[in-house]
């Protein structure tokens, strides 16, 4: 039924920061991004012993010790505070909502056992004495509820209202950045913050996840693993970092005479209705999802210049966008531009749709697409431009991210360098 | 407040409640209203010292129908989904393919079920022992986790579940953080459906009461109800909750989508305030005054009722009290605290009093006091406003407004 919309404000984006294996901050991200190098290493925070993926794209490099809920705040944290210094606006009084895509948050082995270690009689417990004589360890609750990191984080900055955490999977991280933009739209705020932060890799989250045969196990060498679209892809690597960005309308940030570094020209969304891990087969959900991106921005096909491809390195996941971009560029997707910064960073997760939204971004203020590395041997069922081995200098206007997650979740941003 | 040039009303046309009381929007008017005076439903021996609210007996081939959808679910994202297909049924949506593709989902969850046979052999083993963890864990895990029970446990799964079997394609978000989740989850679906982003909305979330892994981390907050049983306002020396189990959906409406197409409105969603308060000791009376004039323009002369997701855990529930006496200052209030007849249901309380307002609402009634005391005075007028308050066991203070539409409520739709 139509309804007169609104004319909706442009959002732009003001500030961004960025972590991922490669380092920490926009500025070493991109040299190496740009360089075609891996971040996704052998991993040594724990025994991979008798573990049929052990490499990934963790963060082990700052300085002490984190379990995955300190992590993930952690690199929200870091993330957050580079795109707000760049923003110009207060780190301690924000003005505007969070909004924040994380990881489910679990005990991790070594909290469980507490508890086991505790009874009577350690090694006979049950549940029920696990639970009586847990009474009283605040420490293993605050930290463990979902709503821990969003207020941490809403504290640390000082941001307004009810933070919203969110999960859609290995989309989150484009959600929260459509959430924030429907939210200034609406004209809650004039500044949003949306971060997507993963430090969650454990030995229970590789070996689940494995178990789904999700990851690749071409563990040597492990900067060769991830391989979008390439012939021979056998899964993801998983890796953690976060990405943040400061985003406000754009008289907002003309007044008050912020850098414009780019804008959130249209964001497009469809839930697929097929299986919990794969999508339809039609591709319909993701069609749907690009289509409605286009013509939330009011642009055309013809319009995009290039796209940052989900490109997790799974044989399904690179067939299906290859179907979906197909179906909707037609002709044009053999020549239009598509690179997957996973095949260096890996897949981040719960981070990813906000890492990427920030290297997206980068492209167009570059004028360079960082390439997809380990495209070694094509698929012939793949032939698309992916931007093989080499970043390559390009005259962009309009670039495209997906993000694709389990739960038949399809997000898709279009990113536009700033305004004339 | 929205700048929005759009400023539209929102209509709940659709509730779906599955909980300790039974099935649906009648089955929980009956319970709450029974004249022999309501009575929760308790299982006060599986998890002694701590009662639960367990849930009703319900067969799941109803709104689940595929044993396959079923298995691939844990009783959380069962909960969830089949009360989402009812609350889509309520409201004339379910099985409308070009609604449904058009129907936008908010869910607010926490995690799915763990295998606690499973957390139990291997906690015990690695307590027993010296060696370290690792490779065990490794060797382990890798052997005994069912694989496909990590898809039970995403909390983005129950949305995709309701997706599958229910077909929303709209869009799918799921909120996190506890109570709050499900407070800003009805919050942002109204907010899109007032500036006129969206036409209609699935809200909602589920929780089951039995679950060993939740009742661990909530013990060690010391959050749970110690027995006996008391109902919520009585519990100030004995502070915290019982779980329930529930199911709680609404449909939220664009009021002239719902006319076009024929369907009711049960009521309005006035408007969804949340907030998150530091809770310093000593601010709870200037918070609750705080909270009390943020809602004051929103408020229509007359009585107010209340329903409370009060859950007994302190200090959030003698914060709420000091709202509670704000609001009361200024009218008459009749004050309910759902917890008493179904437990807590974290995520899916804020949407289940949202469901409870509009079911009486609907009625043109109002619930009788589910305890005595001071708290819960009888409605001695007409409830035509109600008030939903949810207070987090640990963070987040959130109100929404809830209200008759008149017979004459075409003309609210603009």
């Amino acid at each position: 039924m139509p309804i007169d919309r609104p004319t909706w404000p442009i959002i732009v984006v003001t500030g961004m920061g960025v972590v991922t294996s490669l380092g920490t901050g926009k500025q070493d991200n991109w040299r190496r991004l740009i360089a075609g190098e891996s971040g996704i290493h052998h991993i040594n925070r724990f025994s991979t012993e008798g573990l049929r993926t052990t490499i990934a794209g963790t963060v082990d490099y700052l300085p002490g010790h984190y379990n995955s809920v300190a992590l993930t705040e952690e690199l929200g944290r870091l993330a957050a505070q580079e795109a707000i210094e760049q923003a110009g606006v207060s780190s301690t009084a924000f003005p505007g909502p969070l909004f924040l895509a994380v990881p489910p948050t679990e005990y991790d082995w070594a909290t469980r056992v507490l508890s086991a270690r505790r009874v009577a009689n350690p090694g006979h417990g049950d549940y029920a004495q696990f639970i009586a004589v847990a009474a009283g360890h605040r420490e293993e609750y605050e930290p463990f509820l979902f709503g821990a990191f969003a207020q941490n984080l809403a504290e640390r900055f000082g941001t307004r209202g009810s933070p919203i955490s969110l999960s859609t999977a290995c989309a989150s991280g484009g959600t929260a950045i459509q959430l924030a933009t429907e939210a200034l739209q609406r004209g809650e705020a004039d500044m949003a913050l949306a971060i997507g932060s993963d430090g969650s890799i454990t030995e229970e989250a590789l070996i689940r996840f494995s178990l789904l045969s999700a990851l690749t196990t071409r563990n040597d060498p492990p900067e060769a693993a991830s391989r979008p679209f390439a012939k021979g892809r056998d899964g993801f690597v998983m890796a953690e970092g976060a990405g943040a960005l400061v985003l406000e309308t754009l008289d907002h940030a003309r007044a008050r005479g912020a850098n414009i570094l780019g804008v959130i020209s249209g964001c497009g969304e469809k839930a697929d209705t097929f299986h919990r891990t794969r999508s339809n087969p039609d591709g319909s959900a993701i069609i749907a999802a690009i289509k409605a991106a286009i013509t939330d921005a009011r642009l055309t096909t013809d319009d995009i210049d290039y796209i940052n491809a989900h490109g997790t390195s799974t044989p399904e996941n690179d067939k299906m966008e290859c179907l979906g971009v197909t179906a909707v560029f037609g002709e044009r997707a053999g020549s239009l531009p598509i690179s997957s910064n996973k095949s260096m960073i890996g897949h981040t997760l719960s981070a990813a749709g906000a890492v990427e939204a920030v290297f997206t971004l980068l492209t167009l203020q570059n004028q360079i697409m960082p390439p997809t590395i380990n495209y070694t041997e094509p698929d012939p069922a793949i032939p698309l431009d992916v931007v093989p081995n080499v970043a390559r200098p390009a005259r962009l206007r309009h670039a495209m991210s997906n993000s694709f997650g389990f739960g038949g979740q399809n997000v898709c941003l279009l990113l536009s360098a700033e305004p004339a | 407040m929205s700048r929005s040039p759009l400023h539209r009303d929102v209509w709940i046309t659709g509730i779906g409640l599955l909980s300790s009381l039974g099935e649906g929007p009648d089955a929980h008017w009956q319970r709450l209203t029974d004249p022999a005076g309501p009575k929760p439903t308790l299982d006060e021996t599986s998890f002694a010292p701590h009662p639960i609210h367990p849930l009703c007996a319900v067969n799941f081939d109803l709104q689940i129908p595929k044993k396959g959808d079923q298995r691939q679910m844990e009783p959380w994202q069962r909960i969830g989904t089949y009360t989402a297909g009812l609350a889509l049924s309520n409201a004339g949506v379910a099985q409308q393919a070009e609604l449904l593709d058009r129907t936008h989902m908010i869910v607010a969850a926490g995690g799915g079920e763990r295998d606690i046979a499973v957390d139990t052999a291997l906690a015990n083993e690695l307590a027993a022992s010296n060696e370290p963890a690792g490779p065990f864990l490794n060797k382990r895990l890798a052997a005994d986790l069912r694989p496909t029970l990590f898809l039970a446990q995403l909390s983005n799964l129950l949305a995709g579940s309701i997706s599958i079997v229910h077909g929303v394609r709209g869009s799918s978000r799921t909120f996190m953080g506890e109570e709050s989740a499900g407070a800003d989850a009805v919050r942002v679906a109204g907010a899109r459906l007032q500036a006129g982003q969206i036409d209609l909305a699935l809200v909602g979330g589920s929780a089951s009461a039995p679950r060993p892994e939740m009742m661990l981390l909530l013990s060690a907050g010391d959050v749970l109800l110690t027995g006996p049983y008391r109902p919520v306002w009585q519990r100030k020396e004995h502070p915290g909750f019982a779980l329930g189990s529930m199911g709680a959906f609404v449909v939220l409406e664009d009021p002239a989508h719902a006319q076009a197409r024929g369907a009711r409105g049960l009521a309005r969603l006035v408007t969804t305030i949340s907030t998150m308060s530091r809770r310093v000791p000593g601010t709870e009376q200037a918070e609750g005054e705080r909270l009390a004039a943020e809602l004051a323009p929103y408020l229509a002369p007359g009585p107010l009722g209340v329903l409370s997701g009060a859950s007994g855990a302190e200090p959030a529930t003698s914060a709420e009290r000091h709202l509670l006496a704000a609001i009361g200052r200024d009218r008459k209030t009749f004050v309910r605290a759902t917890g008493t007849m179904l437990g807590h249901s974290i995520e899916a309380q804020f949407p289940a009093n949202v469901a409870l307002a509009a079911l009486a609402l609907s009625q043109g009634g109002f619930y009788p006091p589910f305890e005595p005391g001071p708290m819960e005075a009888p409605a001695t007028e007409p409830v035509r406003q109600i008030l939903v308050t949810g207070f987090g066991q640990r963070r987040g203070e959130a109100m929404a407004l809830v209200t008759a539409i008149d017979n004459s409520g075409a003309a609210n739709a603009n």
